[in-house]
C-alpha cells in the first residue's frame, strides 16, 4: 500500500468508533470490574459516553490543537477521554501514572497542556503540587470522586459532571463537535507519547492517524485478530504498546478492552476475563513463573511428582505440537494426558486458558521462561518495536518462534542493517516528528524516512530473522580491544530467578564487573525454606549464603559467555550485590524499567572504584526517594566478591 | 478542660463539629475491690474524632467496653443521643448504631474477607433464619442489597484483591483493615477503635490513619479511638481524654493536652520521694 494516499476507510479514531457502532453497536466494547462486578459498555453506549464527554470538553473551552494530558490507571473513562479529545481536534497525551510530580512538570510544561484528566485524588494532588511551575493548566478533570469533596473546584470538575454538562448542552455543541470531528484526516495527530528516555529528557513522539491506523490494520491482519477478541488493559496508558493494543487495534478490529478493578487484583481479573490476545513484558512472565515454582515447592510430594513428570513431557514435545511439527502418537497421548492433569489447570490458574496470541517485548526474555509458556501450549511470541515505529518493527509469525530472535519485519516495514551493525527501519508507522525538537527529529529520521533504532543487530542467515545484540551505543571495547556487550551478559544473569536486575561495567577496562539486584520474592522464599533469618532487604542481600548462590550463578554465566569467542572478554571477574533495588523513583531506571547506565555509574562511582580497586568490603551511603517524593539515605557495608572465570579462547578475539 | 461548649465548634482544619452525641457522667467501674475507672465524665460530639489515651493499665479499654455496653458501670450514667441508656447487652448497643474493632483482632479466621464483612450487616438484616437458610424470596433480595453496601466498603478500604481470601491467610495489617471494614458495614453512628495501629509498621500506620480520616470525612462517622502512638493520636484527633490509674487527668485539644503538666508527669514519670 502506498503511504501517501488517503485511505478509503475511516481516517481517524473517532471515525473508526462510528464504524464500529454501525457494524456491531450492541457488542461489548469496554468492561471494567467495579464493586466486584464486571460492568460492560457496548460500542453504542461507549460512543454515547464519548460524545457527551467531548461536548463537555467543548463546554469547558477545549480548543483544536490543545494537548490534553491524561494520567491514571487503565480505566474506560480515561480511554474515552482520549477519543473525546480527538473528536474536539485536541491531542491526547497520556502520562505515566507512577511518575513523581517533578517528572510530570517537565512533560506538562513541554506539551503546554491546558487540560489535565486525572484518574483519582492522588494524581490531582500531584498536579496541584506543580501548578506553580506549569501555569498554563486551566482545567483539571478527575474520574474517581473519592476524597475530592473539599478541593477548590473553581478550575476543577468531576468527569461525571463534565459528561452530564455535555449531554445537557448537546444542542449548543453538536454542530461544533461534528465540524471538528469531520476535519480530522489521515495526517492529523492521533496521539503524542513521551519516550521513557534512557538518556536525557523525555521526547514527545507525535504519531498521526496514518501511523496508528495503518499499523493497527497491518498487525491485526498479521495475527488474524477478530472482533470477538478479549484483551486485558493493564499496562501503563502512556506506553505506546497500550495505545496500539487498547485503542488502535481495538478500534480497528472492534474487540473488547477489559480494565482490571485495581492494580492489585490484576491476576484475579486476568483469570476471570481469560483474554484471547495478551501482551506482557518479560518481567510479568518471569514473575508468574516464579510464583508457580514457589507454590510447587510448597506442594505435596505427589503433586510435585506429577508436575515434574508432565512438565518434562511438555518441554520435550509441547513446542513442536504448537508449531505443528510431526510428533509421535505416544508423545501426543502423554501430552493430552498432561493437558488434563497439569497444563490445563495451570493455564486456568494463570488466566491463559483462552490465549490465542500472546506477545512479549521490551526486553530479552529468558529461553527457559519462554519455552515454559510455549510448552504449555500458549502461543507466546516476541516482537521488536519502539514508540517511534508505533510499536511494530519485527514480529514472529506463527510456527517460527524462537527465544533468541525477534522475528521477521512486520507487514509494511522495511528493515536494513547499517555498516556499524545498527538497525534501521522505514514503515507507515514511522512517527511524524519529536514535538518541539526538530534537531532530534532530523538526527533520528533521515530524508528518506529511515529511522535509527539505536540497537545493534543482524539478520540470521537462512531464516531471515532479526537478532538484537545490544544498544548500539552501549556496545564498546574493553582495554584490550575485545568486544564489550553489557546487556548480553546482563540478560543471561537475569534469567536466574534469584537475580532481578544486573548492571555490567567494563568499557575500556581490563575486566568486567557487575552489580546484582536480588529478587526479593524468589530469594525470600529460598531463605525461608533454608531457615535463613533476615529482617530487611538489605540484610538478606548481604547474607553470606545469598552471596554464595549468586557467585555460583555468575560462574555459570561466565562459562556460557566463554563459549562465544566474540564475547569471551565479557566474563564477570568481580561483583557485588546492591543493598537497594534499582528504582525509577531514584532515576536509576526508566519508567519502563530499563537501567540508566550513566546515572548508575555516577551514583555508585565509589562502588565501581572499589570493585576495580580490589577491596573486599566497602561502606556506602545512598540517597533514596520515597514514593511521595521525600528523600532519605540508606547506609550499608557491602561485600565485594570474586567470581570464577572460565578459561576463554581469547585468541579468537584478535 | 477549657472548652465547655454546647453548640459544637469548628476544628483547626475547618470541619464543623456538632452537639453532644454521647455523654459519660461520673462513671465508676469496679472489678471486686479493684477500681478500673473512678468517677470519669466526658463527652463525644457529633462528627469528631475523640481519642482516649493513657499509660498501660490506665483503664482505656475498660472505658471503651463501657461505651460499647460490654461492661455496666457500678456508678454513673451513659447518655446517648439525648437519652439515658439503661443497662444493655452489647448486641442491643450495636443496633443503636455503635460498632467497634478489637485490640486483639476478633475475626472469623476460616471465613473469607467478604463473608466476614457481611457479618457486620447482621444487625440490619430483617429476613428470618429459615428464609436465609433456604435462600428464597426476601432473603435473596436482601443479600444483594447488603452485598452492594459491603462492596462499597471494600472499594473504600481498597481490599478488592483479598475479597475471597480466608482471613486466616492475611497479614496482620490487612486483618486490621478487614476488622475496620466489618465495623463500617454496620453503618455506625459511632465507631469505637481499640488500638487500631497496634503492632503496625510506619507505612501501615499511615494507611490506617488515612482510612480513619476518610471514614470520618466521607461517612461523617463519629470516632472514638484508643491509641498508644502519640504521634498518631495528636495528628488524628480533635479532642483527647487522658486517663491514668482509672482517673481522668486531662481533656482537651491535642495542644492543650500536650502542655498539661499532669499528663506529662503520667507519661514521663515523676519522682515520688518529694
Amino acid at each position: 500500500m502506498t503511504v501517501s494516499e488517503a485511505p478509503s476507510g475511516p481516517a481517524s479514531i473517532p471515525a473508526l468508533l462510528a464504524r464500529n457502532v454501525a457494524n456491531h453497536g450492541d457488542k461489548p466494547a469496554y468492561r471494567e470490574k467495579e464493586f466486584g462486578i464486571w460492568q460492560t459498555w457496548t460500542w453504542a453506549q461507549a460512543a454515547d459516553e464519548i460524545n457527551a464527554m467531548a461536548m463537555g470538553f467543548l463546554a469547558l473551552g477545549l480548543a483544536p490543537g490543545d494537548h490534553v494530558a491524561i494520567i491514571g490507571r487503565n480505566r474506560p473513562q480515561l480511554y474515552w477521554s482520549m477519543v473525546a479529545a480527538q473528536m474536539c481536534g485536541a491531542i491526547p497525551v497520556p502520562l505515566y501514572q507512577d511518575a513523581v510530580s517533578e517528572e510530570m512538570a517537565y512533560v506538562l510544561d513541554h506539551c503546554g497542556s491546558r487540560f489535565v484528566v486525572c484518574g483519582d485524588q492522588e494524581q490531582v494532588d500531584k498536579i496541584l503540587e506543580i501548578e506553580g511551575k506549569v501555569p498554563h493548566i486551566e482545567q483539571v478533570i478527575y474520574v474517581d470522586k473519592r476524597g475530592m469533596r473539599k478541593y477548590d473546584h473553581s478550575r476543577m470538575n468531576a468527569m461525571a459532571d463534565v459528561v452530564a454538562e455535555g449531554r445537557a448542552g448537546h444542542h449548543r455543541f453538536e454542530a461544533e463537535l461534528a465540524k471538528r470531528t469531520a476535519a480530522l484526516d489521515y495526517n492529523s495527530t492521533c496521539v503524542m507519547l513521551y519516550t521513557s528516555g534512557t538518556t536525557g529528557k523525555p521526547k514527545g513522539v507525535v504519531l498521526s492517524n496514518r501511523n496508528i491506523i495503518e499499523t493497527s490494520k497491518n498487525s491485526s491482519e498479521f495475527d488474524h485478530l477478530r472482533p470477538g477478541e478479549e484483551v486485558l488493559a493493564y499496562l501503563p496508558m502512556a506506553w505506546v504498546g497500550d495505545f496500539i493494543f487498547s485503542i488502535g487495534q481495538a478500534m480497528w478490529t472492534g474487540f473488547c478492552v477489559n480494565c482490571p478493578e485495581s492494580p492489585t487484583t490484576m491476576m484475579t481479573d486476568l483469570r476471570e476475563i481469560g483474554p484471547t490476545y495478551y501482551f506482557a513484558p518479560p518481567r510479568v512472565f518471569e514473575g508468574q513463573l516464579t510464583n508457580v515454582m514457589i507454590r510447587m515447592e510448597d506442594a505435596g510430594r505427589f503433586k510435585k511428582w506429577l508436575f515434574d513428570k508432565y512438565m518434562a513431557v511438555a518441554r520435550r514435545v509441547g513446542p513442536d505440537i504448537l508449531d505443528g511439527k510431526p510428533v509421535s502418537g505416544a508423545d501426543r497421548f502423554s501430552y493430552w494426558l498432561g493437558n488434563i492433569l497439569v497444563y490445563g489447570p495451570l493455564k486456568n490458574t494463570l488466566g491463559f486458558s483462552r490465549v490465542r496470541v500472546g506477545y512479549t517485548a521490551g526486553e530479552a526474555i529468558g529461553p527457559e521462561i519462554f519455552s515454559f509458556y510455549r510448552s504449555l501450549g500458549i502461543n507466546l511470541k516476541q516482537l521488536y518495536g519502539q514508540t517511534e515505529a508505533s510499536v511494530f518493527i519485527t514480529q514472529q509469525p506463527d510456527g517460527q518462534v524462537r527465544a533468541d530472535t525477534v522475528g521477521v519485519p512486520s507487514p509494511g516495514v522495511e528493515v536494513k542493517i547499517a555498516d556499524n551493525g545498527e538497525v534501521f527501519y522505514r514503515s507507515p508507522g514511522t512517527f511524524e516528528s519529536y514535538y518541539k525538537n526538530p534537531e532530534s527529529t532530523a538526527s533520528t529520521k533521515d530524508a528518506e524516512g529511515w529511522v535509527a533504532t539505536g540497537d545493534a543487530g543482524f539478520f540470521e542467515e537462512g531464516t531471515g530473522h532479526l537478532r538484537i545484540i545490544d544498544r548500539a551505543k552501549d556496545v564498546g571495547k574493553m582495554a584490550d580491544g575485545s568486544l564489550f556487550a553489557p546487556k548480553y551478559v546482563e540478560n543471561k544473569l537475569k534469567f536466574y530467578p534469584a537475580i532481578l536486575e544486573a548492571v555490567v561495567f567494563g568499557a575500556s577496562r581490563d575486566f568486567c564487573t557487575a552489580f546484582i539486584n536480588i529478587d526479593l520474592t524468589a530469594v525470600g522464599n529460598w531463605a525461608e525454606r533454608n531457615n535463613i533469618a533476615y529482617s530487611s532487604y538489605q540484610e538478606l542481600s548481604q547474607h553470606p549464603r545469598v552471596l554464595e548462590m549468586i557467585r555460583g550463578h555468575v560462574a555459570e554465566v561466565n562459562q556460557s559467555v566463554a563459549a562465544d569467542p566474540m564475547l569471551a572478554g565479557c566474563q564477570i571477574h568481580r561483583f557485588l550485590i546492591l543493598h537497594k533495588e534499582l528504582d525509577a523513583d531514584d532515576g536509576e531506571m526508566t519508567r519502563t524499567r530499563k537501567v540508566r547506565r550513566k546515572v548508575i555509574e555516577e551514583k555508585f562511582a565509589d562502588l565501581i572504584a572499589a570493585l576495580y580497586g580490589g577491596k573486599s568490603e566497602i561502606y556506602t551511603e545512598t540517597e533514596v526517594t520515597y514514593e511521595d517524593g521525600r528523600k532519605g539515605a540508606i547506609k550499608a557495608t557491602l561485600t565485594l566478591a570474586d567470581a570464577a572465570v572460565a578459561p576463554a579462547q581469547r585468541m579468537a578475539a584478535e | 478542660m477549657t472548652v465547655q461548649v454546647t453548640e459544637g465548634y469548628t476544628t483547626a482544619d475547618g470541619r464543623q463539629i456538632g452537639g453532644v452525641m454521647m455523654e459519660m457522667k461520673n462513671i465508676t467501674l469496679r472489678f471486686g475491690g479493684v477500681a478500673a475507672i473512678t468517677n470519669i465524665s466526658f463527652d463525644i460530639r457529633e462528627g469528631e474524632i475523640r481519642a482516649i489515651i493513657g499509660p498501660n493499665g490506665a483503664g482505656k479499654s475498660s472505658m471503651l467496653n463501657v461505651i460499647s455496653g460490654f461492661y455496666v458501670p457500678q456508678e454513673g450514667e451513659v447518655w446517648f443521643r439525648g437519652a439515658k441508656r439503661p443497662p444493655m447487652k452489647p448486641y442491643q448497643v450495636a443496633t443503636q448504631g455503635i460498632a467497634r474493632t478489637f485490640q486483639n483482632i476478633a475475626l472469623f479466621e476460616g471465613m473469607s474477607v467478604l463473608d466476614n464483612i457481611m457479618t457486620g450487616r447482621l444487625t440490619q438484616m430483617k429476613s428470618s433464619l429459615l428464609s436465609q437458610a433456604v435462600w428464597w424470596g426476601r432473603a435473596q433480595a436482601e443479600e444483594t442489597a447488603h452485598r452492594e453496601k459491603v462492596e462499597k466498603i471494600i472499594d473504600f478500604l481498597e481490599i478488592q484483591h483479598i475479597r475471597k481470601t480466608p482471613v486466616g491467610r492475611l497479614p496482620y495489617g490487612l486483618k486490621k483493615r478487614v476488622e475496620l471494614a466489618r465495623a463500617l458495614a454496620a453503618e455506625p453512628k459511632l465507631l469505637l477503635l481499640d488500638e487500631p495501629m497496634a503492632g503496625m509498621n510506619v507505612e501501615e500506620k499511615e494507611d490506617m490513619s488515612r482510612f480513619i480520616l476518610d471514614v470520618n470525612d466521607e461517612f461523617g462517622t463519629t470516632i472514638a479511638l484508643i491509641e498508644h502512638d502519640m504521634g498518631v493520636v495528636m495528628d488524628l484527633s480533635d479532642r483527647v481524654v487522658v486517663m491514668d490509674y482509672g482517673k481522668k487527668i486531662g481533656d482537651g485539644t491535642p495542644d492543650e493536652v500536650r502542655n498539661n503538666q499532669a499528663v506529662i508527669d503520667a507519661y514521663l514519670g515523676v519522682s515520688h520521694d518529694e
